[in-house]
């Protein structure tokens, strides 16, 4: 069913429905492609298969038949097909190609990886972990890097490498990893330390001591301090449910000196349904305001990205104001814990809101800590239970601050619509697999190339323009206002602006495309002045080049950029 | 009138007062005629703070043994308190406040007795008369007419001396079209669209009354409007029902039997108690912090304030595309013709018109359409969100206006060539002002009271070089180009400057704005 090509296929605008485009669908191995016929304008749709979601198939109507085909990341493609055959023969196609049984079949395994293997490898080293837990200080006297897990013999989730307190012993690390699936480990550090681990297997009275040894070396890796938090950020009805399954929360009784929190996430499951509501509620045709915002509780999203933020908030008060370490765990140790644990290195640590940092960090607490990515995001066709949109999550709870400290991220709300589909669209090997030891036994550095490079080649369009590394909001712990009245639906995610709505223009937008025309005349100018007779540059401009970096604010005084403003009748359409 | 026999205790000290964004601070409490004046020694430093008794909404004290606590909740939504030692004074201090900050007497109030130094009540009041509007627009001076029948306010007591009609109709006619419209508000040309010759008039409800009284001159004049281009609208403000309902009470619509070139299009806009009440309940849940999410929503919709702000602007949009695209000429009413009516005409004019999207030309807008065309601001503006007291005629619909101005603002953001710290000062200013642009109900009656003698105008002065730069957008660039904004209940936000203006949430977007601005400032000084 490969190259299969309909003509006369119309390409409908949702919100214009009478404004339909002419032209020919083709389908690839890889996309599903619509061209219009139009000689002047011959606009092109493309579709990646891996972002299909679904496609429906309306009744057939007097003039054709309809699909409409939803994406992961929440856009709907409508298309009329005038012969209900092609339609049944287009929609089998894409259900099939948009849903690969084999990693073999995805788009990034797909391609022949030595056709440019200096880029492939150098694109996996751009990132360095090991780097970052240097930055961190760690290792130190306290904590050490353990070898227990270098062959993923403790436990096959977590990543190789992993940090522990000093005093605990081998046995003390290995005993307590059998007490519970995933056992503590450090991924966060400053005095106060972070660590995450899975719940432990308590049931209603066992116990392990090498695991309450372990947590009390936690607390003594913590001068200072005589309690440590233990997190747990699911709701206490749960985790009191789990019980009675063999698992569930620390015995504050065996555990000389921890607090136990209960933070209230809710499961997958929930959070899965929630979002197929918001989604709906962006879809919305022409509601009334009272639709929309019942349509917004009733989703009960907003609800969920809060008890996300508010699991943030408490870690990063106890580390950073109370300056006591902090153990997080869920069920697993792989969903409410991700979230908890990289919501709170967001607001301790301004590095982690540079695009670079962003990256390390959804690198470190993502990817090398084992969260299901290929279960969680339906890379392959499989148990639609396991499907639940985790990372979502996280990366709204960054957006829901960056709307709250507008100068206070370095990226803007694009870099996370465009980190949101890399997570699903598997173009790049970073997110394929469930663990750190099945990537590594699939190959994927040796198959696949890395998304980082690629995403930092284009930073210029990420960038926002109000960020400055000395701006007070930039500086320290972030102290978010989490009152209900401070979330808003994400309208760039779940209501994007369609085709021919008017291009809104937004502020920062804008100041961004001055600050890149700067960026060009400056050059300009400067290879100008290179060239010019007499041979020499003046050495001052140079510098003045040189010192045009995003994180010298300091120096961008200096710099002379002309204003001109882009277009505006581009910003404002007549209709 | 002697203030000071309301004011039992002027004096006391040792007052803790607690603020927003602020420690608490301990100083001196004075009350005068019109504030209350608190001012704290600390070393050399001493630091005054100054409430315009004016803008206080609601008071609430809770005296006890030896001391008292009074809350001021106030009508730009800031809430104070004060810690006073000693219940006596400081029940005197709560009664003083009562009633200074309720004077109903207009010469009573502070833009009569403010004088500052930089101001000169030779100043020219106002920005613009009906004559040089008039005289503005020569391209409608063939078919229009500037009439001024109503010199001495006597035909129609809430409009200004001089109006704009057809050039057929006479003013012998206007009086007569006066008596059939209530409160004589005859229809009005306000705005006139350069691109095709149409109009946008604005009146009352025509009395037809039970028996469908006709009035042969009314019919004229709409029919004048229309002459040549064959058929107009007509937007009621009101839904059908309504507007069926009116005729009981006297009032009416123009039937499809007598005026046969005029279309009707009903759209309910809420106005009056149900607006003042939306209010109160978004305030209420803006200020109740302890809530979940599901609540904050449920309580943000059923405020319905935001529904108000989308039907007026789909009203608005609805109006400006009459004109514009149908190339049809409106007339806009309700049933008084003073709130929804002005609402709609002024907001499609924001639309279309992008004279009135410059900082000059706002101010211009909003003195013709709602200062000379008569909104009731004393009326409508007596209290805010907090007040305890009765409802009488309060409604926010001039903060209706302002949200949904913002609302475009938002949305064009290099459109408008004021900022929003404009919209918020006239939020404030609306309510409780050292100027005296906003008192009274209409041009006639500030006229009476010696308004534009006695007290100083605020649009002159936020024209003034020093305030200017701050009320205009730093992003403004100009265009021709009707601005069409997005009405999707999904496109509408909450007013955070304003409801949230007193919690960290706003304090942060203003820091933002106020990067966005020097970054601008910086990159223009710089070419």
């Amino acid at each position: 069913f490969l190259n299969e090509t309909v003509e006369n296929v119309r390409l409908i605008d949702r919100t214009a429905p009478r404004k339909a485009m002419v032209g020919t669908l083709y389908l690839s191995a890889t996309h599903t492609i619509f061209v219009e016929n139009n000689p002047e304008t011959r606009r092109e749709t493309w579709v990646l298969h891996s972002m299909v979601a679904s496609v429906e198939r309306p009744p057939t109507t007097p003039s054709g038949s309809h699909l409409v085909v939803h994406t992961k990341n929440f856009q709907v493609v409508q298309l009329l097909i005038p012969q209900e055959r092609d339609a049944m023969d287009v929609q089998a196609s894409l259900a099939r190609l948009s849903r690969p049984e084999k990693y073999s079949e995805l788009y990034c395994l797909s391609i022949n990886p030595n056709a440019n293997k200096e880029e492939r490898e150098e694109s996996w080293s751009f990132l360095d972990l090991q780097a970052d837990y240097r930055r961190m200080g760690v290792p130190n006297n306290l904590w050490v890097s353990t070898p227990a897990n270098s062959e993923y013999r403790v436990c096959d989730t977590y990543p190789s490498e992993l940090f522990v307190p000093k005093s605990a012993t081998p046995p003390v690390i290995v005993g307590s990893s059998k007490f519970r699936s995933r056992g503590p480990s450090d991924p966060f550090f400053s005095q106060a330390a972070i660590c995450r681990c899975s719940q432990p297997l308590s049931g209603f009275s066992a116990r392990s001591q090498e695991d309450e040894q372990m947590l009390e070396a936690i607390m003594k890796s913590n001068p200072g301090s005589d309690y440590i938090y233990v997190v747990d950020t699911r709701p206490k009805l749960n985790a009191m449910a789990n019980r009675a399954a063999g698992k569930g929360y620390e015995n504050e009784d065996h555990y000389a000196n921890i607090k136990l929190q209960f933070i209230g996430i809710e499961n997958i499951h929930v959070m899965r349904n929630s979002q197929q509501k918001i989604s709906d509620v962006g879809e919305l045709k022409t509601p009334s305001m009272g639709d929309f915002l019942w349509g917004l509780e009733s989703s009960g999203w907003l609800k969920h990205i809060k008890a996300v933020l508010d699991a943030g908030v408490f870690i990063a008060k106890a580390v950073a104001e109370e300056g006591i370490s902090v153990v997080v765990h869920c069920s697993d140790g792989w969903d409410r814990t991700a979230q908890a644990c990289s919501v709170a290195s967001v607001l301790l640590e301004p590095y982690y809101r540079t695009m670079k940092g962003l990256m390390l960090l959804i690198e470190r607490d993502w990817v090398s800590f084992g969260h299901k990515f290929s279960h969680r995001y339906n890379h392959l066709e499989g148990d639609p239970k396991e499907v639940s949109p985790v990372i979502d999550q996280f990366l709204e709870c960054v957006w829901q601050l960056s709307e709250q400290f507008p100068c206070a991220f370095e990226f803007n709300e694009r870099f996370l619509v465009q980190l949101h589909r890399h997570v699903y669209s598997c173009q790049y090997g970073n997110f394929l697999g469930n663990s750190q030891k099945e990537r590594r036994d699939m190959g994927l550095r040796e198959r696949t190339h890395s998304l980082w490079p690629q995403l930092w080649k284009d930073r210029a369009q990420y960038a926002n323009p109000l960020y400055r590394a000395d701006h007070t909001q930039t500086q320290g712990i972030l102290r978010p206002n989490t009152t209900p009245y401070c979330f808003k639906m994400w309208k760039g995610m779940y209501n994007r602006v369609e085709k021919s709505s008017p291009p809104r223009q937004t502020p920062t937008d804008l100041l961004t495309a001055v600050r890149e025309e700067t960026q060009q005349l400056e050059e300009e100018l400067t290879n100008h002045q290179e060239v010019a007779p007499g041979g020499t540059a003046q050495p001052g401009t140079k510098q003045g080049i040189q010192t045009r970096s995003r994180n010298a604010p300091n120096e961008r005084c200096s710099l002379r950029p002309i204003y001109k403003f882009i277009n505006v009748s581009l910003l404002i359409t007549i209709n | 009138m002697e203030f000071s026999e309301h004011i039992k205790t002027a004096n006391v000290e040792d007052v803790v007062l607690r603020r927003p964004f602020h420690p608490p601070m301990q100083g001196t409490l004075c009350v005068t005629g019109h504030h209350l004046l608190f001012s704290n020694r600390d070393g050399d430093s001493s630091r005054l703070v100054l409430l315009l008794l004016r803008n206080i909404d609601a008071i609430e004290k809770r005296p006890s043994v030896s001391s008292g606590t009074i809350t001021l909740k106030c009508k730009d939504l800031c809430v104070l308190q004060l810690d006073i030692p000693g219940m006596e004074e400081c029940l005197n201090i709560a009664r003083s406040i009562e009633y200074l900050s309720s004077l109903d007497i207009v010469s009573d109030m502070y833009p009569f007795f403010y004088r500052p130094l930089k101001l000169s009540l030779q100043d020219q009041w106002g920005l613009s008369s009906p004559e040089q509007n008039y005289a503005q627009m020569e391209e409608l001076q063939d078919r229009w007419r500037l009439s001024h029948v109503n010199k001495d306010y006597s035909v129609c007591p809430s409009y200004p001396p001089a109006v704009i009609v057809p050039h057929s109709i006479d003013d012998e006619t206007l009086v007569k079209v006066a008596k059939f419209r209530q409160g004589g508000r005859f229809p009005v040309l306000c705005y006139y669209h350069r691109k095709n010759g149409m109009v946008i008039m604005r009146s009352s409800q025509p009395l037809t009354g039970a028996n469908r009284k006709r009035c042969r001159e009314d019919e004229l004049l709409l029919q004048a409007v229309i002459d040549g281009s064959g058929l107009g609208y007509i937007i009621d403000t009101r839904s059908n029902q309504q507007a069926q309902q009116a005729r009981m009470t006297g009032g009416g619509f123009e039937s499809k039997s007598s005026y046969s070139c005029w279309k009707r299009l009903h759209r309910q806009l809420e106005r009056g108690k149900v607006l003042q009440e939306s209010l109160i309940k978004l305030v209420e849940a803006c200020g109740d912090h302890s809530h979940s999410v599901d609540r904050w929503l449920s309580k943000l919709e059923n405020s319905k304030w935001l529904s108000h702000v989308h039907t007026a602007l789909a009203t608005a949009g609805l109006l400006a595309e009459c004109v514009e695209r149908d190339g049809h000429s409106v007339l806009v009413h309700g049933s008084e013709g003073t709130d929804a009516t002005l609402l709609v005409s002024s907001l499609a004019q924001l639309i279309l018109d992008p004279n009135t999207r410059t900082l000059d030309g706002f101010l211009g807008l909003l003195e013709r359409e709602w200062l000379l065309a008569g909104h009731p601001f004393q009326h409508r503006c007596a209290h805010s969100a907090y007040s305890h007291a009765r409802l009488r005629l309060e409604a926010p619909v001039f903060v209706l206006l302002l949200d949904c101005v913002w609302q475009l603002a938002r949305q064009f953001p290099l459109a408008m060539g004021f900022s929003e710290p404009l919209l918020l000062r006239l939020a404030r200013e609306v309510y409780a002002s050292d100027y005296g642009t906003f008192l009274c109900n209409s041009d006639q009656e500030r006229c009476a009271a010696g308004v534009k003698e006695r007290t100083h105008c605020l649009f002159q002065f936020l024209l003034k070089p020093s305030e200017r730069e701050h009320y205009s957008n730093p992003l403004y660039e100009p265009t021709e180009l009707a601005i069409w904004p997005s009405i999707q209940p999904q496109s509408l936000q909450l007013w955070r400057g304003l409801f949230l203006r007193w919690t960290q949430h706003a304090v942060h977007l203003e820091k933002a704005q106020e990067e966005l601005r020097n970054l601008v400032i910086e990159c223009r000084g710089a070419s």
